[in-house]
């Protein structure tokens, strides 16, 4: 049971990658980041039950934290260079 | 009592898979951005809320249960807010949604 | 692989951000199943967390695309200087892994030797759980001195670069509208509950790295990621009138300090530098303290250099922004 999971898992992070590299807007490129690293949350601690060592979990919640803190990061970064563009323009 | 416990395990964990399988071919083939969006949105959290409680109800009380809620209450308190600092950002990008009356147009 | 390849071709700089934070990712999700659970949890708050974001900073300052293709041919002779080198590193490198015993052989050198003596004997001597720790802070302590040495220094050399205006304490000249999120109402309160808890967590990790992954370096780079997540949705002002960039950088060589001192206490109390077993009268309790003293330094010393590199960074392509 849990190996399925784990390939299911496997399967969406394989698509989103597909994702990542396809998509026309950049926006779409960050979801599929974002959902990337969801998604490998919930895989290493799957990974965590598989392997029976429990202390996996504390790196999935470091790893959900950071997902949330880089996408954040990612979108300032877009403020910026947007403003940027909408001010530098005469 | 026990096989009781082991099928919503496994019904937890089917749904589960079965929720992020659909988001996953949701998002290579939506039209658009926000409604890949909505694909990506449902994965994030009702899947993994599934997925969680069956590992909860897996690994019974003690300290890897109560881990399992903190991540489980920090997702589901960050990726909707994740989701939504996205879509207003697409917003204020100026990416603007497929709306009825172009579809209707065409 | 694939993402390798992707970052190397790919022109638009931030796709390669991306791409190095899934690279990053995908490092650790190897390194979990391989078992190596505390390298794990570092690479993935460093490799997929921090290092975007400070490369984002850095993109912020320079440009967003390599040099466009009418200096390629220039480039090309260099491109070929860089590809031979690159091959002949690798054929050496896999000529030498061919050597090499099988993947996880019990005989192979790195098995023996020194490690057995470490894995044997590690409970008794030093006590903790986390064999990890025991090696990184104890058996190897003087190479942990020099990697919170090497960050220090890095920091040092961020603020050599970029420090102009950061330490001034008068006015900010930057108007703050352009610094913020603060149309993001709904991500600041949100973040108002979370910061605290990531704080608290970033504790844990510290202290509890003796007993599960943990310890010095990750603890840092947690707290580091809760203070830059404040400051990036309540602008650079307000971060720095939390949190003072003086007392950073003070912090950030008292860490380096605490771990040194620890080293010269042990000389001065008749064992080598370094040597914990004779802090205190037990031996064993002698090793939980400078374990625990060290770890404190490394992620006073990690956490400060962060935010930081971070400050200055962030300062500089507001500067860069307001004079646009």
């Amino acid at each position: 049971m849990l190996v399925m999971l784990a390939v299911v898992l496997l399967t969406v992070m394989l698509m989103a990658l597909a994702r990542a590299l396809l998509g026309p807007s950049i926006y779409d490129r960050i979801l599929a980041v974002n959902l990337f690293g969801t998604k490998t949350v919930l895989l290493i601690a799957v990974m965590g039950f598989l392997f029976g060592r429990p202390d996996f979990l504390d790196i999935a919640l470091v790893y959900a934290l950071i997902n949330f803190i880089s996408i954040i990061g990612v979108l300032r970064y877009f403020e910026y260079s947007d403003r940027k563009q909408i001010e530098g323009e005469p | 009592m026990e096989w009781l416990i082991e099928l919503i395990i496994s019904a937890c964990f089917i749904l589960g898979a079965l929720l992020i399988l659909t988001g996953g071919v949701g998002i290579l083939r939506f039209p658009d951005f926000f409604t890949r969006m909505h694909a990506a949105g449902i994965t994030e959290t009702l899947a993994t809320s599934l997925i969680l409680i069956g590992l909860m109800l897996m690994a019974g009380w003690g300290m890897v249960m109560f881990k399992l809620v903190l991540i489980l209450l920090f997702i589901m308190l960050t990726s909707p807010t994740a989701s939504h600092a996205l879509a207003k950002s697409a917003l204020h990008g100026k990416l603007k949604p497929i709306t009825f009356n172009e579809q209707s147009k065409e | 692989m694939v993402t390798a390849i992707a970052i190397a071709r790919v022109s638009d700089l931030f796709a390669a951000v991306m791409l190095s934070g899934i690279y990053g990712l995908l490092s650790a999700s190897f390194f979990v199943a391989l078992d190596a659970v505390d390298v794990a949890f570092t690479e993935a708050a460093v490799g997929a967390g921090i290092f975007p974001i400070l490369m984002l900073m850095v993109l912020g300052v320079t440009g967003r695309y390599e040099k466009i293709a009418a200096e390629r041919k220039k480039a090309r002779v260099k491109n070929v200087a860089v590809l031979m080198a690159m091959l002949v590193t690798g054929g050496l490198l896999i000529a030498g892994m061919l050597d090499m015993p099988a993947f996880g052989d019990p005989d192979a050198p790195a098995q023996q030797h020194v490690n057995i003596r470490y894995i044997e004997q590690s409970p008794e001597e030093i006590g903790i759980p986390n064999m990890v720790t025991s090696v990184l802070a104890s058996y190897r302590g003087y190479d942990t001195l020099g990697e919170v040495l090497v960050i220090f220094t890095a920091a040092m050399g961020v603020l050599a670069l970029f420090s102009s205006q950061l330490f001034s304490t008068g006015k900010p000249s930057i108007k703050s509208e352009k610094n913020d999120m603060h149309e993001h109402n709904v991500l600041r309160i949100v973040s108002k509950i979370l910061i605290p808890l990531i704080l608290l967590f970033a504790f844990y990790v510290q202290f509890h790295g003796e007993y599960g992954p943990g310890g010095g370096f990750q603890a840092g780079v947690i707290f580091a990621a809760g203070i830059i997540l404040y400051t990036m949705l309540y602008g650079l002002d307000k971060a720095r009138q939390v949190i003072k960039p003086v007392v950073l950088r003070v912090l950030c060589a008292f860490g380096v300090f605490i771990y040194g001192c620890t080293g010269v206490v042990s000389m001065l109390s008749g064992g080598n530098f370094l040597d914990y077993s004779v802090l205190a009268s037990d031996a064993i309790v002698g090793q939980h303290l400078g374990i625990l003293v060290i770890e404190l330094g490394v992620g006073i010393t990690i956490a400060a250099g962060m935010i930081l590199i971070f400050f200055a960074f962030s300062h500089q392509a507001a500067t860069q922004l307001g004079e646009e």
